[in-house]
């Protein structure tokens, strides 16, 4: 009998220990919902969405997030030409070329790249990356959008990879041997059946990698600038909503004033913006899933 | 492709050149491999070449400093410690309680831990950034932890709690299922089998998981900056409600002046950080090794 309830604390215990993550999710909605509640009562939602300047910090205050959001698409866009084209090939490459010895010893190699520290990369990006694109591009600024999105493309690389690369292994080998028979070529097969079979889960892991993309702070807090403006250009210094989040935290904002309401104002955004994106990441992997159960 | 044809010659000469194309695209898409694995090694290299000769035995016992020449990171490496020690702390029970819950109990399918599962993993794309403003609003002002030891490792434990527990269920699901009929069999409680067959043969693939997702909250700078650590803390902390920098944030600091001495420091601060994920990395797979050895034999 004393053992029944001993399981039953138990149990109960352990499903609290797996509903915090249930109430990390709600916590997350409610810190930013209250703080951007405080902030849009004192800026309309139409000057924080549509509003073309960003200068909260500054005597004459703006609240119009575009420039910054301007900023984190055209860093996510430059390191989506770099990740997506490089991280399929490679996928390609090592789900249909590679002999299993290379697999085996370049996918953990490859995935040494996402295990290094993001402010490693922004460190690379400004000391490295910079200094070399300025010798070929001679209106480069110093802190600029394109060092930092082709960095943090190396950086999502390994993700683009490694996920299309199972989404690939996981096509059924008849496709690809009905494909062989026919007198296929393997480039003929990896394009033409392989990656339209595994189209929706190339899809989910490109759109997590925008995601991440998007998410990503340290690169572009270090090596982009912070200079929100609305530009197309990506050689002059611009602002993020991750690095604006970063500049505000450095210094010391005190609580409640609408200077450090706009960081949960800019992070709710930041957060509806990622959480659509897994969310139809998520559905499109699960539907993967059930093409080839 | 394309039909049977009588002339024999005109299929050779097309499936040479097909050959030939397809050789050449193999190519393309080594060369996209390779080309990632030399952006790694050039990254190695550059920060080896600038950092080495600012890394010495000083520098790593002294303390921050507003002269480049005399900064050292002792105070950030023991604040790094510190943090993902207590980060491991609260972030192994839990997760691993999670993970039983959904791997041994949950297994009905039911509503409760289908809602659960999908909420795991979204939470484990969430931008790292946004968990830094969760734990300031929730553990540094509502709780009023202050900058403390404990409000950055308890934001770092929420950040790293997905991990562990996708990777806890993986170890637990590799526990044959006859070591748990044979022990039901001989009268003990789930809990019972549980914790004395489930969870020892479980332990060292639970604990690669969670030194891999350590070697990951590590290096992690952005949610640490937001809950205000403050970059300049010329001590190590010397308790969990002491104010605390780390490794990252050391070197984000370094990274943004302009000075080149500076810059040095920054890169020998990032050999000493890779030298750290180094450690640990090797360490995860030593006892990875060890698991696979055990479910050998």
């Amino acid at each position: 009998m004393r053992s029944r309830t001993t399981e039953w604390v138990i149990e109960r215990a352990l499903l609290l220990c797996a509903i915090l993550s249930v109430f990390t999710t709600a916590g997350i909605i409610i810190v930013l919902a209250i703080e951007t509640a405080g902030f849009l009562r004192e800026v309309s939602i139409f000057e924080f969405l549509f509003g073309t300047e960003w200068t909260p910090l500054f005597a004459n205050k703006h609240f119009g997030v575009l420039p910054l959001v301007m900023g984190t698409v055209l860093v996510s866009s430059i390191a989506m030409v770099v990740a997506l084209p490089m991280g399929l090939l490679s996928a390609i490459y090592l789900s249909e070329y590679a002999p299993a010895g290379v697999r085996r010893i370049v996918k953990p190699v490859l995935e040494l790249l996402a295990g290094i520290p993001t402010v490693v990369y922004g460190y690379f990006a400004l000391m490295f990356v910079t200094p070399l694109l300025q010798r070929f591009i001679p209106g480069l600024a110093g802190f600029n959008a394109l060092s930092p999105g082709i960095v943090m493309g190396i950086m999502i690389l390994p993700l683009v990879a490694s996920l299309s690369e199972d989404a690939m292994r996981a096509v059924p080998r008849g496709l690809r041997e009905g494909s062989y028979a026919l007198g296929a070529t393997r480039m003929q097969t990896s394009l033409s059946v392989v990656v339209p079979a595994a189209f929706s889960g190339i899809t989910a892991a490109s759109i997590l990698a925008v995601s991440r993309a998007i998410g990503e702070t340290m690169i572009v807090a270090i090596a982009a600038g912070q200079q929100p403006r609305l530009t197309a250009s990506p050689l002059v210094p611009i602002e993020t909503m991750t690095a604006y989040i970063v500049q505000v935290s450095l210094g010391d904002t005190p609580q409640g004033t609408l200077e450090y309401r706009t960081i949960f104002a800019v992070g709710m955004l930041l957060f509806l913006m990622t959480f659509t994106l897994n969310l139809i990441s998520t559905w499109l992997r699960e539907r993967f899933r059930e093409e080839y159960a | 492709m394309g039909a049977v044809s009588t002339d024999f010659r005109a299929p050779d000469l097309g499936t040479r050149r097909r050959h030939v194309v397809d050789r050449g695209f193999e190519l393309l898409a080594l060369g996209a491999l390779l080309l990632a694995l030399a952006a790694l090694a050039v990254l190695v290299v550059d920060v080896l070449s600038d950092g080495a000769g600012r890394l010495n035995w000083q520098f790593m016992t002294d303390m921050a400093s507003r002269r480049a020449s005399s900064a050292g990171i002792y105070h950030a490496l023991a604040g790094s410690v510190f943090v993902i020690a207590l980060t491991g702390a609260l972030a192994l029970p839990i997760g691993v309680a999670a993970a039983i819950y959904l791997e041994e109990y949950g297994s009905a399918r039911s509503k409760l831990s289908r809602l659960i599962e999908i909420n795991i993993s979204n939470l484990a794309a969430v931008p790292s950034i946004i968990y830094g403003l969760l734990g300031l609003g929730l553990f540094v002002r509502t709780l009023s932890m202050d900058r403390s030891v404990l409000a950055g490792a308890s934001t770092l434990a929420l950040l790293a709690l997905p991990v562990v527990i996708l990777s806890t269920r993986e170890a637990l699901r590799t526990v044959p299922k006859s070591i748990r009929e044979g022990s039901y069999a001989l009268g003990a409680t789930k809990w019972q089998t549980i914790w004395f067959q489930v969870l020892p043969i479980a332990m060292p693939g639970i604990l690669t998981g969670l030194i891999l997702s350590l070697s990951r909250a590590i290096g992690e700078t952005a949610p640490l900056i937001t809950i205000g650590a403050l970059t300049y803390v010329p001590f190590a902390p010397d308790g969990i409600w002491s104010a605390f920098t780390v490794l990252p944030i050391q070197i984000f600091n370094w990274v943004s002046r302009p000075q080149a001495e500076f810059q040095e420091n920054a890169a020998a601060g990032i050999i000493v950080l890779l030298g750290l994920l180094l450690i640990m990395n090797a360490a995860a797979i030593f006892l990875r090794d060890r698991f696979q050895q055990q479910g050998r034999g």
